[in-house]
């Protein structure tokens, strides 16, 4: 798994979902449902992929990307993720515990990376100002351009950087996983879900009657699983 | 509007542009350089066409600092255009352009990010919850949220570049004012309905302790709500994840 020739599609994917969460063209191929789907995909499970990318989705609700905030990048996180899950289709008991940790973590250093990026963004443009205040098309289009192919390069280094170190750190712990496989899947279920459920009570409370409607759904969803 | 007409080959170039508007983004002109790159190919047709005096002192004064919803940005773009080739006084447009942040960023923010953008998700996840394959999901995600995405982008290009200055009627339009509470009303009930299914989709072996489970998240999820602002759960949970791998493997 870990050679080049599989490592660079992730890596190529992971560019282009991370360039996705903000530079071209937040069309939301970038989120975790998407992007961990489509990592699998690549190597055969897209079943799996969608499992991990429904499980990163629900941490993915609590952080929306309000313009100058700062928040986790999910699109080459998600690759990690999803890319993780999807090399060990046997049933490993932390398989998805530690898959769903690893994209966490590249998500917090992706969202570190959008920082330095934004920064040196600032940095060039503060260097150009006098072109682009005589209206240099050049210059300006420049800037654009740079801006992008650095977004697309950073998630691409950022996704083959993390594959590279994450693949065998994956299978040490996995070959010393001692937790019963339902308790490893609980925990991590847990506080996904957690995670959700009050991502979204932030998001509708403010809605009239929405907190009556979210334990209406909770109470129909728990009523159709008592029915399966 | 006493502007030249713009071709559809102009507009459209300005709306490929308006996908990439955010590639130049940084902390100290925010979105400014981009708001430059996608009014550029309606400002050729100012008289002296491109590189002419009009055409650099109106690039150069669209290129500074903005800040606005990405989306909605498309609002600002389209006005300030048509702004430009009605040969508005500058002083004109850069106070209206000071103007326009404001409201963009808001009524963007509340109805996507706070909105559209959590209510497909929820959706999506209650697809998955009821068992939908991999590309039904995908298909109701990317297919819902694009189509307000695209339209959202389409409309306000063309609201910007139809009323110019006269822009602001535009936000005045029901949709963009009643439309996040609406959102949000549904994005709670599918949200609710949603959960529990995508967790039980998810479980797997875990299933011996969904009623454990269950519980562990009603607590997470009210404890989560009640330190909204203060703590952030996807890092709590790293924390978590990280001590519960470690027990795992070092017991």
């Amino acid at each position: 798994m870990t050679d080049l020739v599989q490592l660079l599609p992730l890596a190529l994917l992971g560019a282009i979902l991370g360039l996705d969460v903000v530079s071209f063209p937040q069309a939301m191929i970038s989120r975790p449902l998407v992007a961990a789907t489509a990592a699998a995909t690549l190597l055969g499970e897209p079943g799996r992929g969608l499992l991990i990318g429904a499980t990163l989705e629900m941490f993915a609700l609590e952080t929306l990307p309000f313009g100058a905030s700062r928040y986790p990048e999910w699109g080459s996180a998600a690759v990690v993720g999803g890319a993780l899950f999807a090399i060990h289709p046997d049933a490993s008991p932390g398989a998805l515990t530690v898959a769903v940790l690893a994209a966490l973590i590249a998500a917090w250093v992706g969202g570190w990376s959008m920082v330095q990026l934004r920064k040196l963004n600032a940095r060039l443009a503060r260097a150009r100002h006098e072109s682009v205040a005589s209206g240099s098309k050049r210059v300006v289009e420049g800037l654009q351009v740079f801006g992008l192919t650095a977004d697309l390069v950073r998630g691409g280094a950022l996704t083959a950087a993390f594959l590279a170190v994450a693949i065998p750190a994956h299978q040490y712990v996995l070959s010393r996983w001692a937790t019963d496989p339902r308790v490893s899947r609980a925990v991590v279920v847990a506080l996904a879900a957690s995670v959700a459920a009050g991502a979204v009570w932030k998001v509708v409370h403010a809605a009239p009657g929405a907190r009556w409607l979210l334990l209406g759904g909770i109470g129909v969803g728990l009523a159709l699983l008592a029915t399966r | 509007m006493g502007g030249p007409e713009i071709p559809f080959r102009t507009r459209v170039a300005m709306f490929v542009r308006l996908l990439a508007i955010q590639g130049a983004w940084n902390y100290e002109t925010l979105l400014g350089n981009g708001i430059g790159f996608c009014v550029e190919p309606a400002l050729r047709l100012l008289p002296g066409g491109q590189g002419g005096p009009a055409y650099r002192s109106a690039l150069a004064r669209q290129s500074q600092y903005f800040n606005a919803h990405p989306y909605m940005a498309a609002v600002a773009v389209g006005a300030l255009a048509r702004a430009e080739l009605d040969g508005e006084a500058p002083a004109k447009i850069e106070r209206f352009r000071t103007a326009l942040c404001g409201p963009l960023g808001s009524v963007g923010d509340r109805l996507v990010w706070a909105g559209w953008l959590p209510a497909c998700s929820v959706a999506a996840l209650a697809a998955f919850g009821f068992g939908v394959g991999t590309g039904g999901v995908l298909l109701v995600f990317l297919g819902l949220y694009n189509a307000g995405h695209f339209a959202l982008r389409a409309w306000g290009l063309s609201a910007g570049l139809d009323h110019g200055m006269k822009v602001a009627s535009a936000l005045g339009e029901p949709v963009l004012r009643k439309s996040p509470p609406h959102i949000a009303q549904a994005a709670a009930l599918v949200g609710g309905v949603a959960l529990p299914l995508a967790l039980d989709q998810v479980i797997g072996p875990g299933r011996a302790l969904f009623g454990i489970v269950l519980a562990a998240v009603a607590l997470g999820g009210l404890v989560l709500a009640q330190l909204h602002g203060r703590v952030e759960g996807w890092k709590v949970a790293v924390g978590l994840l990280v001590l519960f791998v470690l027990y795992s493997v070092v017991r």
